[in-house]
Order: structure tokens, then sequence, then C-alpha cells
């Protein structure tokens, strides 16, 4: 087991320098100088050297490159083009809005996902199943930018219900520890803020989870199917246990090891989305951020922000696995015999 | 058939179908037996005759498409299929419990022995956590696994296919059931480990008292286990008789050409090629109008292939074939 | 998995014979202990005539997968015609009809510079097709080349490009999509290249598992015996054996390719103005959410019936080829 999880955390370390090497030469190399963006028009030829030279520009690639990451490794994301300020307290600041969305997304997707799957699995070909067939295929096919817009109308605007927007009434808004409201908010026993937070929470994590909630959805389903064929199976049943417990045990734990592995990448997918989402929602996280900075060629802050996401969609998928191994004996067995 | 006072299942006019879209398939059609208390029924037939659809309508846990259409299998003067689910769990795995023909794929492979052990014996026995460890491991020596108290431990997967079998077995028989069906419990397993199989369960309930329900498709077994044998072809019994006059004397054509491609010894001697049942087994969804056997027998007649046969009761035994017809002249040809 | 589990030199199975019985066999399989209900459908074996025919027939049983063609192609007429059928301009201003609910005159209503949202709803047709069309065409010629030389050369060849590919599915593709538009700037042109790019992998991971399935059969060994070079046989040999996963893959391809537009649109990446593009036109009308909400609803609308349709389409083609695949 052990050997098996430094071997995997070892795999991890060239899929990063390689990203990191896509990622700069794309914004180093491929890109257009910034400097006439940054500057506007009316820059003269001596003032824009002056500022590639300031932002160690006129250096060779290579050289910027390793400067880069050798500054990075110290937590040294460089500074935005514009404010100067350094990308790395830029993104702190707004990370932790980014990551609260996602994890509220997944633990959305991933309750109702399974708990759909399976009802669909159990109750194979009913009015239900078929029903739950055309959420899952709604779910994948709506743009969730407009998903968004369609909640913001009708339980904002037709129910007023839910906030349209934002992340929490300024008023209430915790101090700052760990920059994650529900868990600032509770700690502090801020409870009319958890409360606004939560509320303000419903709809983006809808949104955003709404499209990983069908995928594990439909794998959940199949993935049941495939369990409730097997004879083990039946051997349960036989033995004269409930049936809620055939389906919830030895079922469930079966048909949930190759979700792990769905799950994980669909939290990669929920970063991505969750550019979108915020854009919808006003949400204070890093995508509205990573949107301006392209659309001002900020690079210092556009790589910083891919190399993040990156990082954490790479390590989650390596939680995902680890996952795996764990419901699943037979790879602890096999990694046991390499070792 | 009768009644009597030691009978411990007896199944009635029993029918079970797969409703599909092709069409119906009469897995069983009207087939009646009963087992009595610590005798072996064997069921015997080629894969298709309907044999391992019987055990699982006993057993309640028939699937859909496929549905018990009509009949009665009545336990100790109940009626199965009239009991609610409820009802149904209590005995399954605790009066009667079940063996399965694939070791390798019928353990679940994510829990311990211990587990997945211990969950009918909490169930039905309703012992502690302890108590039904103790138990289990007690199982796990009976059926013959050594350092029973470290294998608890194991994953499925750690055990070889013999050992497995072993497991289901102790599994099967850790609630003292009084009757297990063992459906196939030898074919996946090596030569060798077939017998030691085997001889377990014959061990076992001559220890325990219980009757069994063999279903197999070799008559080798049968010879070396059953008390009384049911042939079955095509959804339906063919012959039943005691062990001993099925194989002094077998009457229905069927068996008949059964027993022969029985590789013996003194097949092997001379140089003659073993004996094959010409022909296929019928398509279920189209089964022929008269017997369905008709198409492969030797001695076939032609009101074989217009009319299906009835059951016969000839000397003690009961026999689906024209030949045995009383009132027909064939009959004289026996 | 796909049609290749069956052993090349045996013939394919009728797909339209198996596509109901999939199901059936699949329930049977489920409870009865392996072999007790015999192969009873006898079709099973038959060769069939043309197995692309075979395919279509199955397909057009289908009715979901059937009403989407008819859909898609429906769609195809308007981004070939549209622009004849429009009953305004569609991108020709009226200020002072801004924001006008729909009415006989704007079935779906005016946007806030006075556009007559119908007309651009299928003006937005032939923008969205041809940038799914042209991205996955993208993908896939780079896609399977990549794939299948990876597969077929092996080694540290194969190492090479599938790190690589691991590398690009590290970043989620609507991310990476948007820094490949932050490098080569903005436009509807360079959204083509960002998202045929992003879905390589997906591609090139499908074809060099195929080929590593059937790379060892032996009809492969009998064409290099008779002196095959290797290109030749990856594009004779190799190649069509894994068409059907690549057509059912690129045409579910489509509608990511179609979500990936109207996203990058959305966040005022894609086309530029006054162009109709759907996503654009829901960035660009979000501000009126409350006070004008047929904005939104119509765009939005038209995108998701037509991602909806290459998915539906793409299931049923998936169902066609692969009827083990059905209970899915």
């Amino acid at each position: 087991m052990f050997k098996y999880v430094t071997k995997r955390i070892l795999m991890v370390i060239p899929v990063m320098i390689g990203v990191s090497i896509i990622v700069f030469s794309l914004m180093r190399v491929f890109s257009p100088d910034p400097a006439p963006i940054v500057l506007g028009q009316h820059a003269t030829i001596k003032s824009i050297e002056v500022w590639r030279h300031a932002n160690g520009l006129d250096a060779p690639v290579v050289t910027q490159y390793v400067t880069y990451v050798a500054k990075a490794f110290k937590g040294d994301l460089g500074t935005s083009y514009y404010t100067k300020s350094q990308v790395a307290a830029e993104i702190g600041a707004r990370f932790p809005a980014t990551i609260e969305l996602a994890i509220a997304a997944i633990l959305f997707a991933t309750t109702l996902g399974v708990l759909l799957g399976v009802m669909a699995a159990v109750k194979k070909n009913s009015v239900f199943d078929a029903a739950g067939s055309l959420f899952a295929l709604i779910g994948v096919s709506i743009p969730i930018f407009w998903l968004g817009i369609l909640f913001i109308m009708f339980f904002a605007g037709f129910l007023h219900l839910l906030p349209s927007g934002g992340r929490i009434n300024v008023m209430l808004e915790p101090t700052r520890v760990t920059g994650f409201y529900m868990i600032d908010s509770l700690t502090q026993g801020n409870w009319d803020g958890f409360k606004d937070a939560f509320i303000h929470l419903i709809l983006p994590a809808l949104t955003l989870g709404m499209y990983s909630m069908a995928i594990i959805t439909r794998m959940t389903r199949s993935s049941m199917l495939e369990t409730l064929g097997q004879d083990y199976i039946r051997t349960a049943r036989a033995k004269g246990i409930s049936e809620t417990k055939v389906i919830g045990k030895h079922a469930l734990r079966n048909s949930l090891i190759p979700v792990t592995t769905v799950i994980g990448l669909q939290f990669g997918a929920l970063l991505g989305g969750a550019l979108l989402t915020e854009s919808v929602f006003s949400w204070p996280g890093i995508g509205k951020y990573t949107v301006d900075s392209i659309l001002k060629s900020d690079f210092p802050v556009v790589q910083g922000i891919v190399l993040l996401v990156a990082v954490i969609f790479v390590t989650i998928n390596l939680i995902a696995d680890l996952g795996y191994a764990f419901l699943d004996p037979r790879i602890k067995y096999s990694s046991k015999k390499e070792d | 058939m009768t009644t009597d006072t030691n009978t411990l299942l007896e199944v009635k006019n029993l029918s079970t179908d797969f409703v599909m879209n092709k069409g119906t398939v009469h897995a069983v059609v009207d087939m009646s037996f009963t087992v009595r208390e610590g005798e072996v029924l064997a069921i015997v037939g080629e894969s298709g005759s309907g044999k391992s659809v019987a055990s699982l309508s006993v057993m309640g846990l028939l699937q859909p498409p496929g549905r018990v259409v009509s009949g009665e299998i009545i336990y100790r003067g109940r009626n199965l299929l009239a009991l609610s689910p409820r009802e149904m769990r209590d005995l399954r795995g605790n009066h009667i419990s079940m063996i399965f023909q694939e070791p390798m794929t019928s353990l679940n492979p994510v829990f311990t022995i211990q587990d997945q052990l211990t969950e009918s014996i909490r169930e039905h026995m309703k012992l502690d956590k302890k108590a039904a460890i103790t138990r289990a491991i007690e199982m796990l020596r009976l059926v013959g696994i050594p350092s029973a108290e470290k294998r608890i431990h194991d994953y499925p997967h750690q055990m070889s296919g013999g050992m497995r079998q072993r497991v289901m077995t102790a599994m099967a028989l850790s609630c003292d059931p009084d009757l297990l069906i063992a459906d196939e419990p030898t074919t996946a397993l090596d030569v060798t480990i077939q017998a030691q199989i085997l001889a377990l369960i014959g061990d076992l309930r001559k220890k325990l008292g219980m009757a069994v329900l063999l279903i197999t498709h070799d008559l080798g077994v049968v010879a070396e286990t059953a008390d009384r044998v049911v042939v079955m072809y095509g959804g339906q019994v063919v012959e039943q008789a005691t062990a001993q006059d099925l194989f002094d004397c077998p009457k229905h054509p069927y068996t008949l050409g059964l027993l022969e491609s029985i590789p013996s010894m003194a097949d092997s001697e001379d140089d003659e090629p073993l004996y094959m049942i010409p022909g296929m087994v019928p398509n279920p969804l189209n089964m022929p109008m008269g017997c369905a056997f008709a198409a492969r027998c030797s001695r076939r007649m032609p009101r074989c292939t217009q009319e299906r046969p009835p059951l016969y009761e000839v000397e003690g035994r009961l026999l689906r074939c024209f030949l045995f017809d009383p009132s027909g002249e064939e009959g004289a040809r026996t | 998995m796909t049609e290749f589990d069956y052993p090349q030199d045996t013939p394919r199975p009728d797909p339209s014979s198996l596509t109901h019985l999939a199901d059936e066999t699949m329930a049977l399989g489920e409870r009865l202990p392996s072999g007790d209900i015999p192969d009873f459908d006898e079709t099973l074996h038959e060769k069939p005539e043309n197995q692309w025919l075979e395919m279509w027939r199955s397909l057009i049983a289908n009715r979901a997968a059937l009403v989407s063609l008819i859909f898609i192609a429906f769609l195809v007429f308007l981004a070939v015609f549209g622009p004849l059928l429009t009953p305004y301009n569609p991108i020709s201003t009226n200020m002072a009809a801004s924001l006008r609910a729909p009415s006989a005159a704007h079935w779906f209503g005016t946007d806030q510079l006075g556009m007559d949202i119908f007309s651009r709803v299928i003006a937005g047709t032939r923008v969205s097709l041809t940038v799914g069309l042209l991205a996955v065409s993208i993908a896939l010629t780079i896609g399977v080349i990549l794939g299948a030389v990876a597969g077929y050369a092996g080694g540290w060849v194969d190492s090479v490009i599938m790190r690589l590919m691991d590398m690009m599915l590290a970043i989620p593709s609507i991310l990476l999509a948007i820094t490949l538009m932050a490098a080569l700037g903005k436009g509807i042109d360079k959204a083509v290249i960002a998202i045929g790019l992003v879905s390589i992998p997906e591609y090139a991971r499908i074809v060099r598992g195929n080929i590593l399935s059937i790379k060892q059969n032996d009809y492969i060994a009998a064409a290099r015996v008779v002196g095959n070079t290797d290109f030749r046989i990856i594009f004779r040999h190799i190649l069509p054996n894994a068409l059907s996963v690549i057509i059912v893959r690129a045409t579910l391809g489509i509608s990511s390719a179609v979500l990936d537009t109207a996203a990058l649109g959305f966040l005022g990446l894609g086309v530029q103005p006054p162009q109709a593009e759907w996503g654009d036109m829901l960035g660009r009308a979000r501000g009126f959410i409350f006070q004008a909400p047929w904005t939104l609803l119509y765009p939005g609308m038209a995108i998701t019936v037509t991602v909806l349709a290459f998915n539906l389409l793409g299931d049923g083609l998936r169902d066609a080829l692969d009827p083990k695949s059905r209970v899915k």
C-alpha cells in the first residue's frame, strides 16, 4: 500500500513539470507581447523596453522559466502587470470562495447523483428510471451559465426566495480566518452570517453541480446494474438478509468503486465550470479574476491560477485513486505482492 | 405422490416462465417432486433444462422477467409462494439455504469472509457480533478450513476456488438449515476438489441431518450421492426413480442416452467413441408440439411429434414417454 | 465495450436483432446461473450483409436517435439557408425598438440594441454548427494521428505522447481553452482552434486503446508478413476498425464543442459583435435578466436543444454499434 501511494505521488511530478512548461510557453512564447496592451497605445519604444526589463521579459525564455519555477517553490508567483500586487496573495484572497463553491457543488452532485443512480438501477425500466435518465440527459446538455440564469429568473426573480448573486450580505461578513464563510461564521458564532452564506451558496452550487450530478447518476446507474447482476448479490439474497442491506451494503460498495474515479474527474471539471458559474452569480472567487486577467493579458495572474488549478486537480485525482484502493481490497493485495 | 409424514418440501405442478419481447420461455413446466427429511434428491438435466430455474423458484430468488405462473411449493405445510417477502427472508438462509455453482464469483470481493459469514448468523440466529464470529469460525472448521480463526479475516480473492466453495458451504450451513439446495456445487472445480466438496456435503448431511436438493448435469455425481433422482428435459420432468433403479435399469430414452454418454472404465478399453445424444436441446422460445425430446430420440414413434406424453407411473417410478403408455400397444416393448 | 470484443474472424452479430435481445439477455444473465438459458437466438450468428446498413437500421429504430437526427438535419438546413429566412437582418440595430417583448412582429422579442432575437437565434445556428464541426475535425485529426502513432509504435513514443495528453488533461478543459484564447487572442477562429486543441487527448486515448486491443490480432500480423508498411497498416487495417468508436465519440464531441463555444461567447471571448452567436447573446443580455427575460430564454434554449440532439444521436449511435451498452 505504501509503495502504491508513493508511486502514484511520484507520477504526479513529471505531469506538473509538463503543465508548467505548457502554460509558461503559452504565455511567454505564443502570446503577443503584453507590453503594448498593458502600457496602452501611446507607449514609447523606450518605455516598453523599460517595462519589459522590469518584468524580466527581456531575458531568454529558458531563464525566465527557471526563475519563475524557483520563485514559485517559495510561494512567489510574480506580480500583476497592472496592480503590481503579489499574484499569490491575490489568488489566496479569492480562492477560498471558489473552493467553498466547488465543494458544495460536488457534495450535492455526489449525494444526489449516487442516490438517483442507485434508485434508477434498482427500479430499472420503471417510470422513475426513465425520468432519471431524462433528467441526467438534460443535465449534461444544458449550458451551466444558462442554467444559472434560469435559476436566478425563477428563484430570485419570480419566487423571491433566494438571492440572485453575491456571497454574503456585507453586514454579516465574518472575520476572515479560513476564508470559507460557512466555517468562519460558524466558528465565530455568527449564526445569521452562516445562514446568509448558506442561502447565497444554494443556487451557485446547484448550478455548478448539475452537470457532475448527471454524469455521476449515469455512472452509478450503469455500475449498479452491472453489480446487481453479479453472483454475490444472489448469494447475499440467498442468505435471507434484507433487500436494503443487499443493495445498500453488498451492491453499493462494489458499484461505487468505479464511481470514485468519476467523482475525482468531475471535481476538476467543476473548477473549470466555476469560471462560468462565478461569472453568472457575481461570486467573488478566482473565476471572474481569471477571465478579467485573460482579457487584459495579465499573464502572471493567468499562469498562477492555471498552475494552482492543475495542482489541485491532480491531487484530487490522486485522492480518488487512493479511495479506489481503499474501496477495493484487491488493489491493496496486488500492491502487497509487489513489495 | 402421496404426502407422507416425513415430507419436507413438496413442489406441486410448478410452472415458471420468462416473458420476453421475443416470446415466452416456459423454463419449468408443470413440475412436481418431493424432498423427504434427510434425503438427497438429485435433479439432473442438461443446461437449459430448467433445473436451476426450479431451484431458484423454491428459494424465491427468481428475478424478473422470471415468474412462477402456477403451482405450489409447500415447505413444512406452508406454501412458500403465498408468503410475504419478509416471511420468505426469514426462511432463506435459515431453514432453506443454497450453494451456487461459481465459488469464484459468488462471494462479495470487497468484504472479508468474517463479514459475509456472520451476516446470516446474526440475522437469523440473533447472535451478537462476538458470538456470531465464534459460530463462524466453528463453521469454517467444520467445512475443513485450516487455521480458520486466521483465514476468517481474508478476502475472497486470497482463497482458492475449493476454499471458497467450502466457505460458501459454511455460509449455507451456518444456521442449521433443514434443506440445502446445491446448484452444481462442484462444476467449476478441479476433479480432486470436486470429490472433496461432495464428500464434505455428504458428510455434513449425515452429521446435521438435513436434506439436500442437488442440482447437477453430472450423473457421476448423482450416482455417488443421491437417494432419488429426477431427470429433467426441456423444462419437464421426464423420469423420476430411486437412484438404485435409475442406474440399474434406466428406462426413459433420454436417461438412457445420458447414461451411455458417461465415460466408464469398460469403454476406455475398446476404442469405441463415446456415445453422444444426437441433435440439440430445442429452442425454448419454440418448443416442439409433441414430446420435447422427440427430435433426438432413437425410439421416436409417429405420435411423439403430435402430442405431449403425460407422466406414467410404472413400477414405482415416473416416466414421460409413450413407450410406457399402458393402453398403447407400444407399452409391451419395454 | 465495443464491437471489437468479437473476434475478428467470426462474423459480427447482427446488431438489429441484438438490440432487443440485449436487455433481455442481460436481465436473464443477471439472475440465472450462466448457461442455463441457452443461446436461443439463431439469427445471432448469421452473417450480416452489410454492417453499416445494419447499424443504420438499428439507429433509426431508436426513436430518440431518429428524432435528433431529423432535428440535426433541420439545424443544418437553418445553418445553410438561415440567412435567407430570417424576418430581420440579424445584425441591424434599432434602438427605437429595444427590449420589446415577444410579439407577432418579433416572435422572440428584441434585445437591448433592438435586434430581432428570432433572426439572431437562427443566424447563430451557422456559427455553432461550424465551430462545432471544425473544432471536432481539428481534435479528431490530431487526436487520431497521435493516438494511432502512440498505440502502434509503443515504447518511448507512446510514453511521450500519452504523458503530454495527461498534462493537457490536468487542466480543466474550459480553463485550458480560455488560456489558449488568451495566447491566441479573441475571435471565433481562435475559439475553433482552442476548443479543438483541448479535446485532442480524448480521441488520442480512445484510438490508442483500440489499437492496443486489436494490434495483437492475427490479421495485423498477416498484413505485416505480406510486407505492408507501418503507415499502410495503420491507415488501411487498424483505423477502419476503430472507426465506429471514433464516430460515436465525435458526435458527442460536437455537443461539447457547441457548449464550449457558447461558454467562450458568454465570457466575451468568442465572436465579436455584432455577429450573432448564442453564448455571446446570453453574455450581453445578462443585465436584463429581470427586465427582459426573453433575451436570455431563447438563445439558451437553442444551445440546449442542439446539444441535446447531438448527445441523443451519439447515444443512439453507440447503442447501434454496440448493443451491449444499451443497458448502461
